[in-house]
Order: structure tokens, then sequence, then C-alpha cells
């Protein structure tokens, strides 16, 4: 007998989202014939509201445009600002940056892993990890007075300089979190159920992968070396010794690969990190925040973040607002056009493990 | 990898050692983890330290504050008496109010929990709300991460040695650059704006020189001030001590901004041109003004624009007053004097020059053939020392000193003079002195820092090399035979404190009496008022209260037609306050007239 064909919702609120968005489903039986996104729940217009606010303003709101990974945003948004004003960084500054955007990278890994393990049912695992992430916040707390938002890299540098002893705490905590990764293998990457719900599902076909605007680990997996601390090293990343990670199943086993082997290198750079970072000046100070005007000028830059490539684009007309703020993060490609092929002819019970392993971000889309 | 693959199996189970670990949550409410210590939590305000200056309620895109009174905290000079209060139902944490915040009296706090079911509960003033704040700080600003700019741009300064070898001016005074950059620093709080006797808009005309406007920086300073670039250069600039960035760092230099705005207009026409005043059509009163100092020459421009015919009697061949002929041309060069007035006469204040009142023309005659009178004759006739042997040749009053060189005379003062008081005439007694060619000692009663002088002006007459001796009292004038000053007595005194709770007092040292050589000693202990050009019987209509006119807070004495300010009516005596007696009188005149 053939099975009717159905609609169904997942979200805007489900657990397997990551965030609030929903997914409209048309299945039959347990296969999904068309998918397609909605987005709209989170929008709070940021890009639009910079515009109407001071440039030191502007600052406080774009951490928001990603909660598990606000640094990217500040780190951005601050080069572009730099860029337009040519504005010096203290160079001990671009090393704290490149710290906190590793320590951010490993918080966002750390909570993927939750994710990831969660929607295949391995509950205890998002327990462990996002435990464990919260030592990375605590570390926030201690530098910058905010677990989430810290609100820390600004133009000119960052907010403050390192506490005293955070040296140590950092390292102990990778130390700490090294042991760990021996322990979630055991858990999850050795783990066969996990491979079997892994391997083969989310292919994403290499030849289009750029084509399409797939970025980050998911472009990784699928054999392609890229990435922006790479191709176009910014901060101090061209002083760093690291190495990417790298498959070439293109499924969600080959990204769950590479964020595992980065995790690694993360830690290890931010070992590096700490061992190099010169002392000195930690910040250029802007002028009077009141008063602060930006040179006419326009600004592309970009950062890798834990999901991908992620850009900003800073028009200045002079003024003491942004004229225009455009953010272009991994998002909006892996969430929904992506997305949407990769879930054709795929298993209900995969559709939150597909998304997962993309990175999705709903609050990025709408910014 | 087999079906079957035992290992992939069996290793998950090795989590199961997790349960002999100790936990790492908190258990909440039992326990709670204390916060960092840069923790971005609840706000505190130190309430004495606040000067509710409101840049924390400006930067909060949030609109999270706003600024409130509350019952205790009175307003005073510097303080507006408002404080902050937060709605913490719409702040973010950001600290931006802690990073701007001048005084360094806004700070965040380790709490970070707070709960309450009542919505109003949220909205709270720091350090009444909580003033166990104060004790967990966390998130702070200090001299090196506020984003207030606490430096001054250094004013450039002619060379001492230089100096005492003419009357040029030895302020060089901001370049473009460094009046953009001074002038960004203001945050716009007003503080000063309350303070300034002539309440003139100083946020507005510094934020136009920040932003490049000079030419509006000058038209809203004409606004209430038609002697802009005098106060440019020599005003007491109260607004500066009161300045929100001085609490922690160097005040605006307001007054060297106002000078940098206003010396873009170089001549009368320019300034005119720039002005481009609004000059209402003649009204047919007729206004007689007795004295063409600050008071009368602003009482009279004002006047005229409202369409009044004006008239100035000025004894002297140039008007200013006290600024024409007291303050040395080093400070204010009578050219840029001239300017000012000069433009003044273009819009029709007419000013009758060497036309002393009561001597070339009687002060009835001007109450008669004018609808009102105002009268700004300052205070012109210096006080005697008051010790022996003042009757000697070669002691002069400072003022007198001061408006001969003024006038162009080049008096020989011999090789060393002596210099009483403590005050700004007598540093300008004694740097002029320093250009006449003479050693200079300053004769002070108190300390250095007693000195009512301005501290730039100590500081200017250090770099001349001037000698100041504080603690030290004149007791009497030494003369030859010829009646000529010969040296000075004095003695050095200790400070005492005033038994009353008053300023330290000095009390002379038994047996520290000493005799100083010197050829010249310059009183500078302070002027009065000369009324002698007023019959009895206007005496008797104007109220006369220990030597100054009474007035009403419209300027306005006893005689409903007569008005006055300035020196001879105000207890601050300076240009400013001249300046806004003149302005307050016009706003009376009209009402009077035009009612
Ligand atoms: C040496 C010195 C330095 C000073 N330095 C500063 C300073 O740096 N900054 C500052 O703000 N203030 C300073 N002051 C004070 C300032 O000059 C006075 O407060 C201000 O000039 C007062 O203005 P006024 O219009 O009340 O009187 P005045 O300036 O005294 O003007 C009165 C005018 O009335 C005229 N007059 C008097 N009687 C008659 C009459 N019968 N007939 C016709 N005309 C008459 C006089 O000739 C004079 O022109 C200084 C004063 C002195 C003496
Ligand atoms: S912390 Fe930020 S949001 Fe909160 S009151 Fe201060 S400026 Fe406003």
């Amino acid at each position: 007998m053939r099975e009717k064909a159905t609609t169904l919702y997942l979200g805007p609120q489900h657990p397997g989202i990551t965030g609030n968005m929903m997914v409209k489903l048309k299945v039959e039986g347990d296969t999904i014939q068309s998918a397609s996104t909605h987005v709209g729940y989170l929008h709070r217009g940021f890009e639009k509201l910079m515009e109407r606010r001071n440039w030191l303003q502007s600052f406080t709101i774009l951490c928001r445009i990603c909660v598990p990974e606000p640094d990217p945003n500040e780190e951005n948004f601050a080069r572009a600002v730099e860029s337009i004003e040519g504005r010096e960084v203290p160079e001990r500054a671009k090393w704290i940056r490149a710290m906190v955007l590793e320590l951010a990278r490993i918080g966002t890994y750390l909570l993927w892993f939750a994710g990831q393990s969660g929607s295949a049912g391995l509950y205890t695992m998002g327990q462990w990890s996002i435990g464990d992430r919260d030592y990375i916040l605590d570390l926030f707390e201690e530098l910058t007075g905010g677990r989430i938002y810290h609100m820390y890299i600004w133009p000119g540098g960052v907010r403050r300089d390192l506490p005293k002893g955070f040296k140590d705490k950092v390292l102990q905590t990778m130390d700490y979190l090294e042991k760990r990764l021996v322990q979630y293998d055991k858990l999850m990457f050795d783990n066969t159920i996990f491979q079997k719900r892994a391997k083969g599902i989310g292919w994403i076909d290499p030849a289009k992968a750029i084509e399409w605007g797939v970025v980050g680990a998911p472009l990784r997996a699928a054999g392609i070396a890229s990435d922006v601390r790479k191709d176009d090293p910014y901060e101090i990343y061209d002083k760093l010794d690291f190495e990417l990670g790298h498959a070439t199943t293109s499924d969600v086993w080959g990204r769950s690969q590479v964020r595992r082997f980065e995790i690694e290198q993360s830690i290890n750079m931010v070992r590096q990190i700490m061992d190099k970072m010169p002392e000195g000046e930690y910040y250029n100070r802007i002028p009077n925040p009141m008063k602060w005007e930006v040179p006419p000028g326009e600004a592309y830059v970009k950062t890798e973040s834990a999901r991908g490539e992620f850009g900003f684009y800073v028009v200045s007309d002079g003024s003491n607002k942004p004229r225009r703020v455009h953010v272009k993060g991994p998002a909006y490609v892996h969430a929904v056009t992506l997305l949407e092929d990769l879930l054709k002819g795929a298993n209900i019970s995969d559709v939150s493990f597909i998304m997962n392993s993309l990175g999705t971000c709903p609050p990025e889309i709408e910014r | 990898m087999a079906f079957f693959d035992i290992k992939g199996l069996v290793n998950p189970l090795s989590t199961l050692k997790q349960f002999g670990n100790k936990p790492h949550t908190v258990e909440y409410p039992k326990k709670h983890k204390e916060t960092a210590d840069r923790y971005r939590g609840l706000h505190f305000n130190d309430l004495e330290a606040c000067i509710g200056c409101g840049n924390c309620s400006t930067i909060c895109m949030n609109e999270a504050i706003d600024m409130i009174h509350l019952d205790n905290i009175e307003g005073s000079e510097g303080d507006s008496g408002l404080r902050p209060r937060v709605d913490n139902g719409r702040c973010c944490w950001c600290a931006l109010c802690v990073e701007v915040c001048p005084t360094g009296s806004l700070n965040m706090t380790k709490q970070d929990i707070f709960i309450s079911s009542d919505a109003d509960a949220f909205l709270w003033t720091p350090g009444v709300s909580n003033p166990e704040g104060k004790d967990i700080l966390s998130f702070t600003s200090d001299e090196k991460t506020s984003l207030s700019l606490f430096d001054r741009v250094p004013m450039p300064e002619m060379e001492g040695e230089e100096r005492v070898k003419s009357f040029a001016e030895t302020m060089l005074y901001y370049t473009e650059e460094a009046a953009r950059e001074e002038a960004s620093r203001c945050i716009s709080c007003s503080l000063c704006t309350e303070v300034c006797p002539d309440h003139m808009h100083i946020p507005e005309y510094i934020n136009a020189i920040a932003r490049g406007e000079d030419e509006d920086s000058i038209r809203i300073i004409y606004d209430n001030n038609p002697l802009g670039e005098m106060c440019g250069k020599v005003c007491t600039r109260r607004c500066e001590d009161v300045c929100a960035l001085q609490v922690r760092g160097d005040a605006v230099a307001i007054r060297w901004l106002k000078e940098y705005a206003m010396s873009r207009a170089e001549t009368a026409d320019i300034l005119k041109e720039i002005v481009n005043p609004d000059i209402q059509p003649a009204n047919g009163k007729k206004i007689g003004i007795v004295g063409g100092g600050p008071a009368g020459l602003t009482a009279g421009y004002y006047l005229a624009l409202k369409g009044f015919d004006v008239t100035i009697f000025e004894a002297n061949e140039y008007a200013g007053g006290m600024v024409m002929y007291g303050i040395p041309k080093y400070r204010l060069p009578m050219d840029s004097l001239n300017k000012q007035i000069d433009y003044m006469k273009s819009i029709g204040v007419k000013i009758q020059f060497n036309t002393k009142v009561g001597k070339d023309i009687s002060f009835d005659d001007i109450y008669k053939n004018h609808d009102a009178v105002f009268v700004g004759v300052g205070f012109q006739k210096p006080y005697n020392i008051g010790i022996d042997g003042e009757e000697a040749n070669g002691v002069i009053p400072a003022v007198s000193l001061l408006f001969d060189v003024n006038s162009g005379k080049t008096p020989d003062l011999g090789h060393k003079v002596v210099v009483i008081g403590g005050g700004n005439v007598a540093i300008d007694g004694a740097r002029v002195s320093r250009r006449l060619g003479s050693e200079v000692v300053i004769m002070y009663r108190r300390r250095v820092e007693d000195m009512p002088a301005d501290w730039e002006e100590i500081e200017g007459a250090e770099v001349e090399a001037v000698d100041i001796m504080p603690q030290t009292i004149p007791i009497e004038i030494i003369s030859d035979e010829n009646n000529k000053v010969t040296g000075i007595k004095y003695l050095k005194a200790e400070m005492k404190a005033d038994a009353g709770g008053g300023r330290p007092r000095p009390v002379p040292i038994e047996g520290s009496e000493a005799i100083m050589e010197v050829s010249t000693v310059i009183g500078a202990i302070g002027q009065e008022a000369d009324y002698s050009f007023l019959s009895d019987e206007y005496m008797n209509k104007i109220e006369i209260n220990r030597g100054r006119m009474v007035v009403n807070d419209q300027q306005q004495t006893k005689d409903p037609k007569i008005f006055a300010g300035g020196d001879a009516v105000n207890r601050t005596a300076d240009a400013i306050s001249a300046i806004a007696d003149g302005y307050r009188a016009v706003k009376a005149i009209e009402k009077w007239l035009m009612k």
C-alpha cells in the first residue's frame, strides 16, 4: 500500500532546532520528499539598529548576532572600523583577540558536541560537554565580566588587559579539556551507534560545495582545505602553528571528525598564544565616544568562526554612526538553501542530526 | 567495521566511571558561586562622588538610565543634584555607562542575581537601592581604562625669558587641529553652563568647534556675550572649575576654545558678516549708559540690536574699562578688544569718548534725556595699602600703574619692585613690572595655595621669575630724606587654624621682622567705586550698600529708570559677571519700556 504524503512542522520551538526556526517537511512515511526553511522568529534587526547607534553603542549589540559564539562579530566589527579609520592595534591586543577567538571556538565546538550527539539520542555527551564548556565561560567571565556576551573586543584593541593569574587558569583549563577529549572519544566518536548514525548521512556534493557557498567544517569535510585563518590570516594567525581538520566523506561523520580534530588544534593554539603573547599596551583608545566620527569609507573583513567564514561589511559616511553594517554569516547558506537540499530523501529522525552537523544558527540568519 | 563492533559498543560504558566523580555543578541556592572580580553585575553608584553629569544616561543605548532627583541630594555648583536610576529590565550589562563615567562613581558589582515579582522593583537607584554594593565592586573604570579623555591638549606658550622682553601675548593659542582635538573631549553635560554667570551655551559652541563649524561657534557665543574674544583670553572661567573631567583629569580648556573660535574672525567686518545680526527697527526709545566697560558695552550691544537708540558715555579715550586699562596687553592686546568694540559701533552702538559724567556732562542731563539709564562705572578708585610711610614717592596703586602702561607710558620703577597682594591685579602688576625691567617680589599674607589669583596666572608669574613670598606681612614703607621709597619692613607669618572654623589665618611670628630694599611699592589691595558723578538727589534715590549699588534680580535700582551692573554692583568682580549683568539688564529694560 502506498503511504500518504503529509506535512510536518519541525519548530519553531523544538529542542532539535538550534534556536528558533522552522523546517516545514513534506513526508511520505519516514522519508522526506521536500523541506523548506522558515525564518523570522528571531528577527531583531541588528544591522538596521546599528545605523541609529553611535559607533561605540553599536559594539554592544553585535555580540547578540550569535549567542554561542559572539566573539567573531566583535572582532570583525572592530577590525572593519580600524581598517576604515586606519587605527593601529597594539600587538598584545591582537594576541589577546586570537586567544578569545580560539577559546570561543572551543566553547562552540563543545556546544556542538552536545547538539550533534543529543540529536542522535546520546544525551550524556551533552551534559558533559556543556558542563565543560562552562569552564570556558568561567574564563570569559574573568576576562571580560560576562559569560555569554563578552563585549570585549572593540575598536582599538580589547577592553581590559588579562587579569592576574589568568594565563595559568587558561592553561589549566586546556589541560583539563585535553584529558576530557579522551573520554569524549570513548563516549561519542568511538561509539558504534554514533558512527552508524553519522556515516553516509547528510552528504554534500564536494563538486558543488563551493558553488553553493558551503564554508567551515562542512567544506573541509568535503576534502576542500579552506579556512580564513590560513587563506587570509588576520590578527596573529600567521604566527601560529596549526593544521586544519580534513575529511573526504562529506557526511555528518566527516564533519564530526573535522571538528574533533580542530578542537584539539585550538587547545594547542591557545597554548602557543599564551606562550608567545608579548607584554605591552592592550588598547589604542578611541576618541570621546559621544563625538567619535569614523571617516568616510568602507571595509569588508572576515574571520573563521566555528561555523565557517564570517564576514562584516561596514560603511561609514563620516558621521558618528555606521551608515551600513552587513553581516555575512555561514548560517544563511547552511540552514536555508543547503539544508533544504540535504533533507530531500532523508529520514525524519535525521533532520536535527543533519542540521547540527551544519552548525546552523538562526539568530545569525536573522541578524 | 563489522556490524558488531564490540569495542565500539563497550567503550561508551566506560562513562559509568563518572558516577564516582564529584559533580561540577553548584547547588544553588544552598551554595552561591562567587562571580569574577570583573563581573558586570548590578550597578553601584557612589552618591557622594557622583556629580549628576548624566553621561551614563547619554551613552546607554537601551535607555535604561534616567537622571532623577533624590530627596537627600541637593544640587550645587558642579553638581546637577540628579542621580542615575537604572531600569534593570532594560539593561544589557554592557557597562558602557561605567566606561564613560567621568568621576568613576558609577561601577558594577559582583551581584548577579536579583529576583522580584514586583516589576517596579527592577527600577532602582544604584547606591540607594543597594548600599552594600560598595563592598562588592567589580567592573570599575580608572584613569587608564575610562573612555573619558582626561588629558588637556597643551597650550603653546612663549618661553619665559622671551616673555618679559615685550608686551606680546604670552599664550600662542590653539591651532585648528589642537582646538578640534580639545573640543572633542567635552561630554556636553552642561554643568559649566549652570555655573557661568552669563550661562553661555558652552557645550554647544564647543561641539561646533569639534565638528569644524567655527562660524557657528561664533554665532552661538554671540547669542549672549558680545566680548567673546576678550573672555576667550582672560575670563576667570569658573566653568572650568566644575567641568566633569576635572574630577579625575584636566577640565576642558573652555576659555582657550572660545578664544580659538573668536579669533577666526580677524576683523570687525568679518565678525559682522559671520554674526550677521538681526537688528530690529528703531523703537524710538533712548538709553543712556554711563561707563563703557564690559557691563555697559554688553547692555549697549544687545539694546542696539533690539532697536533702542543707545549712547555710552565713557570717561576714557577708549572703551573697555578695566579690561582695556587694567588687564595688561600681553594677556589682551588692544587690537583684539577694539575689534570687538568696532563691531558694536558698526551695528549702531554710539560711544562718546573722553566724556566723564559729572564733569563733562551731568548725570541729571542723561537721566532726563533718556528713557532709561544703565550705570556700569566699575571700581576705579584703588584702596590704600594702610601701612605707615605710604605717602612716599614710589608707592603706586597697581591699577594706576596698569592704566599708565596700557595708555602707552613706560614708567621707571627702579631696580626692585615689591607688589603687595595675592589676587589677579597683584600678579598683573608684578608681571608688568618685570616687563619694565625690574626685579619683582610679591608679598602675600597667606600661603600660595590661598592666593585668589588664577593658578595659570601664578604659574605665569613664576615662569617670568617673579619671586612670590607667601606668609609675609608688610608693616612699613621706608623712604629717604627726599621721600623716595628705599625699602619695606615686613614680618613673616605662620598659619593658625581659625577658632571660628574659617580658613587658617596668618599670625605674625615675633622677632621675624626684616627690611627689604626696594625702589617701588605697588599696592594691589582692591578698588572701590567713585560715585562723585551722582548728586545727593540720585544718591538718595538709589540705595548704595557697602560701596555697591543695590539692584533687584533684573539689575534695576531703587529708581526704576536706573539699571546698574558690573563691578559696582556684583561681588564676583570679573568681566563675565559684568557681561551677565549687562545682558540681564537688557531684558529687563526691554520688558520695562516695551510693556
Ligand atoms: C588689573 C585687572 C585685571 C583684571 N583681570 C581680569 C581678568 O583677567 N579676567 C576677568 O574676568 N576680569 C578681570 N578683571 C576684572 C574686570 O576687568 C572687571 O570685573 C570688569 O572690567 C568690570 O566691568 P565693568 O563694566 O563693571 O567696569 P569697568 O571695566 O571698571 O568699566 C567701567 C567704565 O566706566 C567708566 N566710568 C567710570 N566712571 C565714569 C564716569 N563718571 N563717566 C564716564 N565713564 C565712567 C570707566 O572709565 C570704565 O571705562 C581685572 C581687573 C583689573 C583691575
Ligand atoms: S550597563 Fe549598559 S545597558 Fe546597562 S545601564 Fe549601563 S549603559 Fe545601559
